[in-house]
């Protein structure tokens, strides 16, 4: 009982993007990812490339709503990875039939597939943002994902003050809207 | 002048939708919404542009939480692989490597005094009938040359002169080109089949990681794509891909990588099919090297006609080439997977009509070297 509570706590903290937490889990169950991706004809590296795409499922499923997990965190996990390397073999046309697992598993395709669909969101947005150029980028970076208030920016950036700074800005989101939309509308012609 | 009331909207419907509007502003701006469906337009769709950030962003900061724990506990030394820890093989090969080493060199041993012992005791049994089937068996293996030499790959296998990498060691290589503008490529399947890691590269040098999506051995094709952050999708492709077959006689040219540097072929189209009467194929008359396999086939107009493949070295100057149209049909069997479900190909193309230096120089950009390990 008292595990299951720590857990949703760790779940709580693992949706505030919490370090603790979320090394907490990294230190209790990266070993067996690890071990399950290196029994089946993976490398360090491809472990914590699994573990990690594992980990941005699990926070992502933590963040949303309605959220309920039903089953431990160590299983979730497994799950998840076990499918991400399955395909990931696939893709190298290394398919082997079924992996050499040793844990429970449990159903995950739905959030998989909420998950592929979030990581091309994320994609899009990642090339919209590469193909902005510079100061573009750094300055919509600065605004949308270190939060910066438009007085730091000016400074930052050498704008002589935040107004200039809020039109350049304005300028840049526009561009990134056009990249990112006309992705995004191709994308999403027939649904 | 409007570009400056476009920004001051832009401005009103982001702080509108963060929320840092004061009531009598956010009254009136709500005021406006209701009689303007262009600014209500922009708040809906401004509100799923700063969702797509939110989470772009989110998801940024927990990479970055993922990776700073990762690091921090692979210091302290909590999450490397120990020993005991490794796969199943490996623990069983530590320990029985000794035994398996001595196994070894008995069979070699043995097997060394054996063909000794045949080899003193042989001759003395001077059997002509094993000296007939000695031959026979050799006629067959001339044969067999003679059919391999037919039909050679156009492909430099463990060409030492290309072997400057320094990540791997380089085995096959190739041409290969973008069928969207997203990275999907095309190239022959004999580039690609037996190499575990491939790597594209262009004229100028860059490199990116490519991954396999399908493999169609009988039609010699593959389609690959670009799978690495580096690489910056092009807006759109010059050349479309023809759906249809093309004329005999018409006049053709090939970009391919025959070596570091891409070099330009000219011919034309000179049978509908190719080796043997093969319909999947045709023929085609340019100066091929090895190295050029996988490469585009272009005709006038600009328009991808054929994948180039094979060379038949008795006849000179006689290359085959896989259709286009299978790109399309490969292409549609690789729909089954959701997240190719949209990629379309453009038959159009926005070149034809210039004239072919003007071409070449539009199209070479599109046009990578192929290398596998």
């Amino acid at each position: 009982m008292k595990e299951a509570i720590n857990e949703k706590e760790l779940l709580k903290g693992l949706a505030r993007n919490d370090k603790n937490a979320v090394e907490t889990i990294y230190r209790e169950h990266y070993k067996i990812i690890q071990t399950l991706i290196i029994n089946n004809n993976g490398l360090a590296d491809d472990a914590r490339d699994i573990f990690q795409e594992a980990m941005i499922v699990l926070y992502e499923k933590a963040r949303s709503g309605d959220f309920e997990l039903n089953c431990q965190i160590r299983t979730y996990l497994y799950s998840v990875s076990r499918r991400l390397w399955l395909k990931r073999l696939q893709q190298l046309n290394r398919y082997s039939s079924d992996l050499v697992s040793t844990d429970n598993v449990v159903a995950v395709e739905d959030d998989l597939e909420e998950h592929n669909r979030r990581d091309a969101e994320f994609d899009m947005m990642n090339k919209a943002m590469g193909n902005l150029g510079e100061p573009c980028k750094s300055l919509l970076e600065a605004f949308y994902l270190k939060k910066k208030n438009m007085q730091e920016i000016a400074t930052d950036f050498g704008y002589t003050n935040s107004e200039n700074a809020k039109t350049q800005k304005y300028k840049c989101l526009v561009r990134l809207k056009k990249l990112f939309f006309s992705h995004y509308k191709n994308d999403h012609r027939d649904e | 002048m409007n570009e400056q009331n476009d920004l001051m909207i832009l401005d009103a419907v982001e702080r509108y939708i963060r929320g840092e509007m004061l009531p009598d502003e956010r009254l009136h701006f709500e005021n406006l919404r209701k009689s303007n469906s262009e600014v209500d337009q922009l708040v809906v769709e401004h509100t799923l542009f700063l969702q797509q950030m939110n989470r772009y962003a989110e998801r940024q900061d927990f990479r970055h939480t993922l990776h700073d724990v990762h690091n921090g506990l692979s210091e302290q030394g909590t999450i490397d692989i120990e020993p005991a820890q490794r796969g199943r093989v490996v623990q069983l090969w530590q320990k029985y490597k000794k035994v398996v080493a001595i196994a070894a060199t008995i069979a070699g041993v043995t097997a060394i005094a054996l063909s000794m012992l045949v080899n003193t005791v042989a001759p003395a049994t001077k059997d002509p009938k094993v000296i007939e089937l000695a031959n026979k068996v050799n006629e067959i293996e001339i044969k067999t040359d003679n059919l391999d030499k037919k039909i050679q790959h156009v492909d430099n296998k463990t060409n030492t002169a290309h072997n400057t990498d320094i990540n791997m060691a380089v085995n096959v290589y190739g041409t290969g080109f973008l069928i969207d503008p997203k990275g999907m490529m095309i190239t022959n399947a004999h580039v690609v089949k037996n190499s575990r890691n491939i790597y594209v590269e262009n004229n100028r040098g860059e490199r990116f990681r490519a991954i396999v999506l399908k493999l169609d051995v009988s039609r010699d094709m593959a389609i690959i794509k670009i799978d690495d952050d580096r690489f910056k999708p092009f807006s759109a492709l010059p050349y479309g891909i023809r759906k249809t077959t093309s004329e005999l006689a018409e006049p053709i040219f090939t970009l391919g990588f025959p070596r570091e540097e891409i070099v330009y072929g000219e011919g034309y189209l000179s049978a509908k099919t190719g080796f043997n009467g093969d319909t999947l194929s045709c023929q085609i008359s340019v100066a091929a090297n090895p190295g050029n396999s996988g490469g585009p086939i272009f005709n006038r107009n600009g328009e991808v006609i054929g994948i180039l493949s094979t060379k038949e070295t008795k006849t000179e100057g006689a290359v085959f080439a896989v259709q286009s149209k299978y790109i399309f049909q490969a292409l549609e069997e690789l729909k089954g997977n959701p997240l190719y479900k949209h990629v379309q190909l453009s038959t159009r193309s926005s070149i034809s009509g210039m004239d072919k230096v003007q071409q070449v120089k539009k199209v070479q950009d599109y046009v990578f070297m192929v290398k596998g390990d």
